[in-house]
């Protein structure tokens, strides 16, 4: 029964886990970089959500303008710091990308101070059934999740821009003449990318409460993590991927023997993974015909 | 009124110029041929006409409006397509997925089933493997589905890089006999092609490019009969 418990536990910090990892496998599929302050549009977004939530009380207007702050910031932020430069040497962005990331938690530590805010966003309880006993949140979070998965994967799939999007990423060049407006494509990448890491920002302050300015850097990485083992560029990559990390972590966290190694056994998983599928499990191989 | 005016066009990469100042035309109902050796600026040509990549200097008239800042996804939608070199169709997506990419900018396509019908009756390996995943075509397969994918724009003119190039000489004049199709149906042709001597005979009318610039025009005819060019390109 236990087992059941940190499973759901597992798969609910998983699907946060991969709500992040989306944001940075489509944008890295779409624009081919890297967004280095990807996870901190998350913390972003919760800071959103206290403003609003100490106003209002209410968590749906909360995650409201957590999700239409984070867009724009998103979108602003490729305007601003990565459109200018296309075509630029990967590292450059990725140096823009970390200095976007520090910008982001400097001035949310000017305006908020360093003392953790209590984010509260609504108390759910628990819920037994049998001897099995879940907090609500876990089950909210999974829901919603899988829900937003679902429909990203068929906007994917099936619109006129998710198709779009999909040749972008495999040929910018062909995309063009296809009559795709590249940057417009670049651009509603960034916004869906934010919006999903608003989502999972409200999804771990239910979690835990205390919110800081750097709440999104260590999800951030573990998600990139996430990215990288389900094969970064790929959309169902990063679900696998995101629920996996949040599975083992779960796991590691029960078994007080490796409990305090979480950390390393995940970041061990990607080096194993890396050496036996260096694409990533759900990564492909590029084939070339002449 | 030309389709296409291409004036004083020059395109550099870095420090190399490309392209010098060249000027050609293509009369609405037309097959032209640039034909090249390698390097002589035929694919820059095409990609630089379309906006893939920035012209330095000299102007694109295109059905009467000026194109020569205008972006590619733009162009594009003015009705001018492209197959370019080396196919880059969409691996990852089927045959048909690759075809409704082609006819993405066109909004509202009431006619965009009899479009895809009449690409499969145009090519009907494409109609065999509507379903198959576009990387696993065979090599003439996939310049099929890259002519295919263009034409689902319905252009006014269609550009084609190097469409032979790779195939097996009965694939070879296929294509050829293809394009002559899509012509005689009224799509207005430019070709470029290092294969001078099939190039040339469908074409009304061919200029040569030669290190950046045009060194000789004619129709084809003239330039198949013509020494310099037999010389240069036809094998004696």
């Amino acid at each position: 029964m236990k087992f059941i418990e940190t499973l759901v536990n597992g798969l609910s910090m998983g699907s946060t886990y991969a709500m992040i990892a989306l944001g940075y496998t489509m944008v890295y599929g779409i624009a081919k970089m890297l967004n280095f302050a990807h996870g901190d549009i998350i913390m972003v977004g919760g800071y959103m959500l206290f403003v609003i939530l100490s106003m209002t009380g209410n968590p749906f207007l909360g995650l409201l303008a957590a999700v239409v702050f984070c867009v724009i910031l998103g979108v602003c932020i490729e305007k601003v710091a990565y459109k200018p430069l296309r075509g630029a040497s990967p590292l450059a962005v990725l140096i823009t990308a970390i200095g976007v990331s520090y910008l982001l938690q400097s001035t949310a530590q000017i305006i908020f101070g360093t003392a953790p805010k209590m984010v509260n966003v609504a108390d759910l309880g628990s819920i037994s059934l049998g001897e099995i006993n879940v907090p609500v949140y876990t089950l909210v979070t999974l829901a919603c999740s899988m829900v937003i998965m679902t429909a990203l994967t068929l906007f994917v799939k099936y619109t006129r821009t998710g198709r779009a999007m999909i040749a972008v990423s495999e040929d910018k060049g062909a995309a063009q003449l296809m009559g795709i407006n590249v940057n417009k494509i670049i651009m509603i990448t960034f916004a869906i990318g934010s919006a999903l890491a608003a989502f999972a920002g409200l999804f771990m302050l239910m979690k835990s409460p205390s919110l800081t300015n750097t709440l999104g850097a260590m999800p951030g990485i573990k998600a990139f993590t996430a990215a990288v083992i389900g094969g970064i560029g790929s959309i169902p990559g990063a679900m696998l991927g995101g629920l996996l990390m949040g599975v083992v972590e779960a796991i590691s966290l029960t078994v007080p023997a490796i409990a305090p190694y979480t950390d390393a056994i995940e970041f061990l998983i990607l080096i194993i993974i890396l050496l036996v599928r260096p694409t990533g499990i759900l990564g492909k191989k590029r084939r070339e015909k002449v | 009124m030309s389709l296409l005016e291409v004036r004083n066009l020059s395109v550099f990469y870095g420090v190399i110029q490309a392209l010098k100042d060249i000027c050609f035309k293509v009369e609405e109902g037309e097959i032209v041929t640039l034909i090249g050796a390698n390097g002589a600026g035929k694919t820059t040509t095409m990609q630089s006409v379309i906006g893939l990549i920035p012209k330095q200097s000299g102007s694109v008239i295109y059905n009467g409006n000026d194109i020569s800042k205008t972006s590619c996804h733009k162009i594009v939608h003015l009705g001018m397509s492209q197959v370019p070199e080396g196919r880059r169709i969409f691996q990852e997506l089927t045959v048909y997925e690759n075809l409704v990419m082609g006819a993405y900018s066109i909004k509202k396509n009431a006619g965009f089933k009899e479009d895809v019908e009449r690409i499969y009756t145009r090519f009907p390996r494409l109609a065999e493997r509507r379903n198959q995943v576009a990387g696993t075509l065979s090599g003439g397969e996939q310049q099929m589905l890259a002519m295919g994918r263009a034409l689902m724009s319905r252009p006014k003119l269609l550009m084609l890089d190097e469409p032979s190039m790779g195939l097996s000489p009965l694939l070879v004049d296929q294509v050829f006999e293809i394009i002559k199709d899509i012509n005689r149906d009224g799509t207005t042709i430019l070709l470029v092609e290092q294969n001078a001597g099939k190039s040339l005979a469908i074409s009304d009318r061919a200029y040569v490019l030669e290190t950046g610039s045009i060194v000789k025009t004619g129709t084809g005819a003239e330039l198949a009969a013509s020494d310099d060019v037999k010389k240069a390109y036809l094998g004696g």
